[in-house]
């Protein structure tokens, strides 16, 4: 598991992304990616860093990292695994998928492995539809998944 | 002189294996000293034969397919530089029946060009619709997209150039194009694929509606999911910047236009347009009450178009080739072409633009052909997770927006998702309930509770308890849903929901009679 910065150090890192992208229009999602780019999470010493830089109430920072999927509120395994649950790959058999997945890493969906190895989240389409069922680890897209694909993906994220 | 060899970048084909194909097709062009270039084209869109490989020779373009890294030393044994044949070989690329039966407006350079070539855009007809808006007094620019007929290609299906008009007649200091690309919808990928593909067309397509309605700022929302199109469209703008498409003065004009690529954060619901206003401003993507509509007071209160990705891409052609040429394609009030997105359990998945009207059977039995796994055809799904489910009884349905209206459903934004007979509509009804419990942004009750509630109530179906009653229940729940929510997440769920129930009545009575079985 990643060793989580000290909070001083968070302020300042915190303050040296929000100085390069407050000048945008509507800055807050644009630092919140920044923010949880630098800490592989959006760390909750950032939030009233945040609130006092862009003059927003505390509560409003936090409405906003709460609402969306994608802000983590403490850091993922050094690994994280997306697999699609919607329509198209359902129709490919992604429950299956889904149920085999969990079976080969030993965890649920929102879950990272007890080694810190990956996070395997369900993710809502990767417009890889006409090659269903999809699914995405670190960022690398990967089509028609099946029984092999998934059990290299296991062996990949657990060496 | 030095082969152009094209592999595609789009994430579609990568996740197929293109980009080892082409490390593998790099490492052979060195070992056997060839000379040959690779570039990383888009995608033409025919998954089933991807990662494709086309070869540029003397007598054109000549395609393999689907080619695997195993495949490669033989493909160079083959000849494959002199377009050699093999046991891929797929011949002339346009001579492929998926790709000749369509009608290729909107994505005429997608597959074909190197997305970030500039050059390459100009020399297969780009920028021409742009010149043209230069020269035009923005009225005429918008009596030429109200004239073709284009409909807002998102979904909704609103006429693009009365939007257009609105924001060109406000007056305000500031006004915003705003290009809606969080394509959320499973069995949708159209607008990945022009963004990963050709992203100046929409560039372009965005800068003429920035002098037609005096707009001066634009931004795409890409959602996160798409991090390919999101990378392609950022280096794309930064090309068109230095040379002249983007900036202070547009191709030279005293016109001004910007873009900047923006990300949304995972939430679907930010594909609707006032959510994914509130989204881009920092805010939490929670729906607004309409009006004030986004034309009279928009993104950061100002006048703002915002459009889909397939719409503002659309615009370059019709400014180059004219209202009428568009407005001669489809039938009845949908003029022009729309990308028809294949997806899910089908044989030959893939996009296909093509003029409406062809006829859902024909889209899923003739091009699509048939089932993946061999097994018939059930039910697809049209226009997303908040589109209906039709049975093959409605096959007979022209693609049409009213047609599709007529028969409870949506054309949407053109995905269609096809299940065979193992679908159970039971769970998918559920699904469709579930899913709009996820991704309600909380404003509005209908969609709030009512989701929860359905997925309740669905369960009960399942486990065989008053199945009849129920069922009542969950209409009576779809119609306070579909009336009473504020978009059309909450708005739209009932669509699958009440067509799995109307279309499928079996798998709702089957579920309870098994269960009373045991």
């Amino acid at each position: 598991m990643a060793v989580q910065p000290a909070s001083t150090e968070i302020v300042s890192r915190t303050s040296a992304v929000i100085n390069e992208l407050k000048g945008l229009e509507g800055p807050l999602l644009p630092i919140l990616h920044g923010i949880q780019d630098e800490f592989g999470y959006v760390p909750g010493e950032s939030l009233p860093v945040i609130a006092e830089a862009l003059n927003i109430s505390n509560a409003e920072v936090h409405g906003v990292v709460t609402f969306y999927h994608d802000y983590r509120n403490h850091p993922a395994g050094r690994h994280v695994l997306k697999i699609c649950r919607a329509e198209a790959c359902q129709a490919m058999g992604g429950d299956s998928i889904a149920a085999r997945v969990q079976q080969l890493l030993g965890v649920g969906f929102h879950e990272t492995t007890a080694d810190g190895s990956v996070t395997l989240e369900p993710i809502y389409c990767l417009g890889l539809c006409a090659c269903a069922p999809a699914a995405m680890l670190d960022g690398e897209v990967i089509g028609r998944l099946d029984e092999e694909k998934l059990e290299e993906i296991a062996a990949e994220v657990r060496s | 002189m030095t082969v152009t060899i094209y592999i595609p970048c789009d994430s579609g084909a990568l996740a197929l294996g293109a980009g080892k194909v082409a490390t593998a097709v790099s490492q052979e062009i060195a070992a056997r000293g060839l000379d040959a270039k690779i570039v990383r084209n888009g995608s033409r869109g025919a998954y089933f034969l991807e990662p494709m490989v086309e070869i540029e020779t003397a007598s054109g373009r000549v395609a393999y397919g689907p080619v695997s890294v195993k495949d490669v030393p033989s493909l160079f044994d083959a000849g494959l530089i002199s377009g050699g044949q093999h046991r891929l070989s797929l011949g002339n690329p346009a001579e492929i029946p998926f790709f000749a039966r369509q009608t290729r407006l909107t994505f005429a350079r997608c597959g074909i060009t190197d997305p970030l070539s500039l050059d390459d855009y100009k020399a297969h007809g780009g920028l021409k619709g742009l010149q043209k808006a230069v020269a035009s007094a923005p009225a005429e620019i918008v009596k030429t997209v109200t004239d073709s007929g284009l409909r807002g290609r998102g979904g909704a299906g609103f006429p693009t150039g009365i939007k257009w008009k609105t924001v060109m007649e406000a007056v305000s200091d500031r006004k915003y194009i705003l290009c809606n690309a969080d394509e959320g919808d499973s069995g949708t990928f159209a607008d990945r694929m022009i963004m990963e593909g050709d992203p100046f067309v929409l560039i372009e397509g965005m800068t003429i509606a920035g002098i037609a309605t005096g707009a001066t700022k634009g931004f795409v929302y890409i959602r996160s999911e798409y991090p390919h199109a999101v990378a392609t469209m950022t280096h794309a703008v930064e090309i068109a910047r230095r040379n002249g498409v983007l900036g202070v003065s547009v191709l030279g004009s005293p016109n001004a236009f910007d873009i900047e690529i923006r990300t949304g954060a995972g939430a679907y619901v930010c594909g609707e347009e006032t959510s994914l206003m509130n989204s881009l401003e920092g805010k939490r993507g929670v729906v607004r009450a309409k009006p004030p509509l986004p034309a009279i007071q928009g993104l950061f209160g100002k006048p703002t178009v915002i459009n889909n990705v397939i719409s503002l891409a659309s615009v370059p052609v019709i400014m180059d080739r004219g209202a009428e040429f568009y407005k001669d394609f489809g039938i009845g009030r949908s003029r022009g072409t729309i990308p028809i997105q294949i997806a899910g359990n089908v044989k030959h998945g893939g996009l296909f633009e093509a003029a409406f009207g062809l006829t859902l059977g024909e889209i899923v039995d003739d091009i699509g052909g048939g089932t993946a796994t061999g097994r018939p055809v059930k039910a697809v799904q049209v226009g997303g997770p908040l589109g209906a489910y039709f049975p093959r009884k409605l096959f007979d349905t022209p693609f049409d927006y009213e047609a599709f209206a007529a028969k409870d459903g949506l054309v949407g934004h053109a995905g269609i998702v096809v299940f065979d007979d193992t679908a159970d509509m039971l769970k998918q009804a559920r699904f469709a309930m579930e899913f709009c419990a996820i991704e309600s942004c909380g404003k509005c009750t209908p969609c709030r509770i009512g989701s929860t509630r359905g997925v309740e109530t669905l369960d009960r179906i399942a486990a065989g308890i008053e199945p009849e009653k129920q069922l009542a229940l969950v209409t009576d729940l779809c119609n306070t849903m579909k009336f009473g929510s504020l978009c059309a997440l909450g708005g739209f769920t009932p669509y699958p929901v009440m067509s799995s129930i109307n279309h499928f009545p079996d798998d709702f009575r089957q579920a309870a009679v098994a269960v009373a079985a045991e």
